[in-house]
């Protein structure tokens, strides 16, 4: 099952270097594979997973281990940050 | 509270400065900056005022934290009745020039009248005097700025000045002090170029300016403020490496980035203008857009950008003076002067943004209007001759050439100048303004953020997202998680965000510590 991830911010040093700058990973998942699965195998800091978004939509916390990922899906994911 | 109960009452008109007692019932009831500054207009001038009218005043304030150690402790406001909404206009900046005013003895500075000849207010630890501004008139904010600094021998002097977008009344003209820090929106510096005032310039070294009931309490409650900043994802790390800016890819993957005027919801080009890319290495020269970050008064978050060009982008090529660092774009403005039309550039963005500074004029209203000028372009309702280019969306530089002849206020410029909301009432197209009260809509989409659209069609000064920050629940899950296109329990949570934002806009303080301290 082929997904996309993207990392933003301070999060992009889980991405393969030279990929780095588009912030974005083709990934090839089992299916039936979650949210959280994504994150471990990525070796992302769960905690440092602030926003999470499946094609645009937000993911809770206590969601991710539950999500699970459909083939084309857009796995996208914050530190903290914030604007104005 | 640090009140140097003093209030500085200017005569434009018979030249007089004369210090008056601070309405201290007042600041107990209105606490300071935006409140309290919004207390002494509404019971000085008439509602009715045209806003270029001498009978206009103008009102820079402090709140009652401004110029002490609290975090971020630096905030003042411009109050008076602004020109592109005829509303009220508070208009609120950082930098160091709030600070220097309590230094120098002042709580408030009161405008009124008009000046015959161009005059700057010179203000010196207990001193006023109005000094005549015909060399400065015309000058850029940088310009005056320096010539200021050098006419007085001192480089400590903080400047708030127009530059030729507020003496040319662009309606949304702002007021720059400290370079690139501003009273951006509503147009408050075309209300100051209509009082023929070019600049306040203030050197305060008081120590003795205001008293602290409990210092030693005071300092306690500070440094526990601090130390929750420091530790805070958002305030600690996020906003000092990223800046505002990191917030382009986050509402682009949410479909939340207005685009092209508000036609789309996603940039394509987004990710070539976030804060990310502004870390990146340039292929041109090697070097990133982004130099280091930069602090206001007092601030321990320290979001600020400060960026160099890229020496050889096309925009500055011959132009010496944009080749150093200075302010980088901020969220708002690369999405206004970039998504709003089309434009991925991310060096030419900067290089508006340099112009926005240094001429004084507000970045989201000019690319704003810029974008709904390039709709009514497209739609063959304005057209070459006109403008005197091409104008499609996407031009980097027709949107580059826009920016520079509305700092000088010629050509297509002055037609720019007038904002959105007259430029499409002009060409019979008012719809296509994307403004409450006449004022642009900032970098949210409000179908996308159904609470940020509530807070653009409530803000008292036009839209705006200063004034009751949805984001915060909507996209970031900040105090809880909302659903962006919801509408249950946005009201009540809207009227909370603007009552805190009221408090904190009057406190002296910057509200991006209410993303640890808030809700």
């Amino acid at each position: 099952m082929k997904i996309t991830l993207k990392l933003f911010a301070s999060l992009a040093v889980h991405l393969p270097a030279e990929v780095r700058s588009s912030h974005s990973l083709a990934l090839d998942m089992e299916p039936g594979a979650t949210v959280a699965d994504v994150i471990q195998r990525q070796g992302i800091p769960p905690g440092q997973c602030a926003i999470v978004l499946v094609d645009g939509v937000w993911v809770a916390k206590a969601a991710r281990a539950g999500r699970v990922l459909s083939e084309g899906e857009v796995l996208a994911i914050w530190p903290p940050v914030a604007g104005g | 509270m640090a009140w140097t109960k003093n209030v500085l009452r200017v005569n434009l008109e018979a030249g007089t400065c004369i210090t008056e007692p601070l309405n201290m019932a007042w600041a107990h009831d209105y606490m300071g900056q935006r409140g309290l500054g919004t207390k002494y207009l509404v019971s000085e001038i008439d509602p009715k005022v045209d806003p270029f009218s001498p009978k206009n005043k103008l009102i820079f304030v402090t709140g009652p934290l401004t110029g002490t150690m609290a975090a971020t402790g630096g905030r003042y406001s411009v109050v008076t009745k602004g020109p592109l909404t005829g509303a009220i206009a508070c208009s609120n900046s950082g930098g160091y020039f709030g600070a220097e005013l309590k230094f120098a003895g002042w709580d408030m500075v009161i405008f009124e009248g008009a000046s015959a000849k161009p005059v700057y207010l010179l203000i010196t630890d207990g001193q006023a005097e109005l000094v005549d501004a015909t060399h400065l008139w015309g000058k850029t904010v940088w310009e005056t700025e320096g010539i200021i600094k050098k006419q007085h021998q001192d480089p400590q002097i903080r400047v708030a000045s127009i530059g030729r977008a507020g003496e040319n009344r662009v309606l949304y003209a702002g007021i720059v002090n400290d370079l690139h820090r501003a009273a951006g929106r509503s147009g408050v510096g075309a209300v100051m170029g209509s009082k023929n005032l070019k600049a306040v310039a203030v050197r305060g070294t008081r120590t003795d300016a205001y008293q602290i009931a409990d210092p030693e309490a005071f300092f306690a409650a500070t440094e526990a403020g601090k130390k929750v900043l420091a530790a805070n994802g958002v305030t600690g790390q996020g906003l000092p490496t990223y800046g505002t800016q990191v917030l382009m890819n986050v509402i682009n993957e949410l479909g939340a980035l207005p685009t092209r005027n508000h036609r789309e919801v996603q940039f394509e080009g987004a990710k070539a203008i976030s804060g990310e890319a502004m870390h990146e290495k340039r292929p041109t020269d090697g070097k990133a857009n982004l130099v280091t970050n930069g602090a206001c008064f007092g601030c321990t978050i320290a979001c600020g950008r400060i960026s160099r060009m890229d020496p050889n982008h096309f925009s500055i090529k011959d132009k010496p003076q944009y080749k150093g660092a200075s302010g980088g774009v901020e969220y708002e403005a690369a999405w206004a002067l970039g998504a709003a039309n089309g434009v991925s550039d991310l060096e030419a963005l900067t290089y508006a943004n340099f112009l926005c500074n240094e001429d004084g004029f507000d970045p989201i209203s000019f690319g704003a209007t810029v974008g709904a000028a390039m709709e009514l372009y497209e739609l063959g309702l304005l057209t070459k001759e006109e403008v005197g280019f091409e104008l499609p969306f996407g031009s980097t530089e027709a949107m580059v050439r826009l920016a520079e002849l509305t700092a000088i206020g010629e050509g297509f410029g002055k037609t720019i100048g007038l904002g959105s909301k007259r430029l499409c009432a002009k060409y019979g197209r008012p719809e296509l303004s994307m403004t409450v009260k006449g004022q642009e809509f900032p970098a949210y989409d409000g179908r996308g953020l159904q609470g940020m659209g509530l807070a653009y069609a409530t803000s008292n000064r036009g839209a705006c997202h200063l004034r009751g920050y949805m984001v915060s629940p909507e996209v970031l899950g900040i105090p809880v998680k909302m659903e962006p296109q919801a509408t249950e329990g946005k009201p009540a949570m809207l009227k909370a965000f603007q009552d805190l934002t009221a408090v904190v806009d009057s406190s002296g303080l910057c509200l991006f510590t209410t993303f640890a301290w808030g809700l």
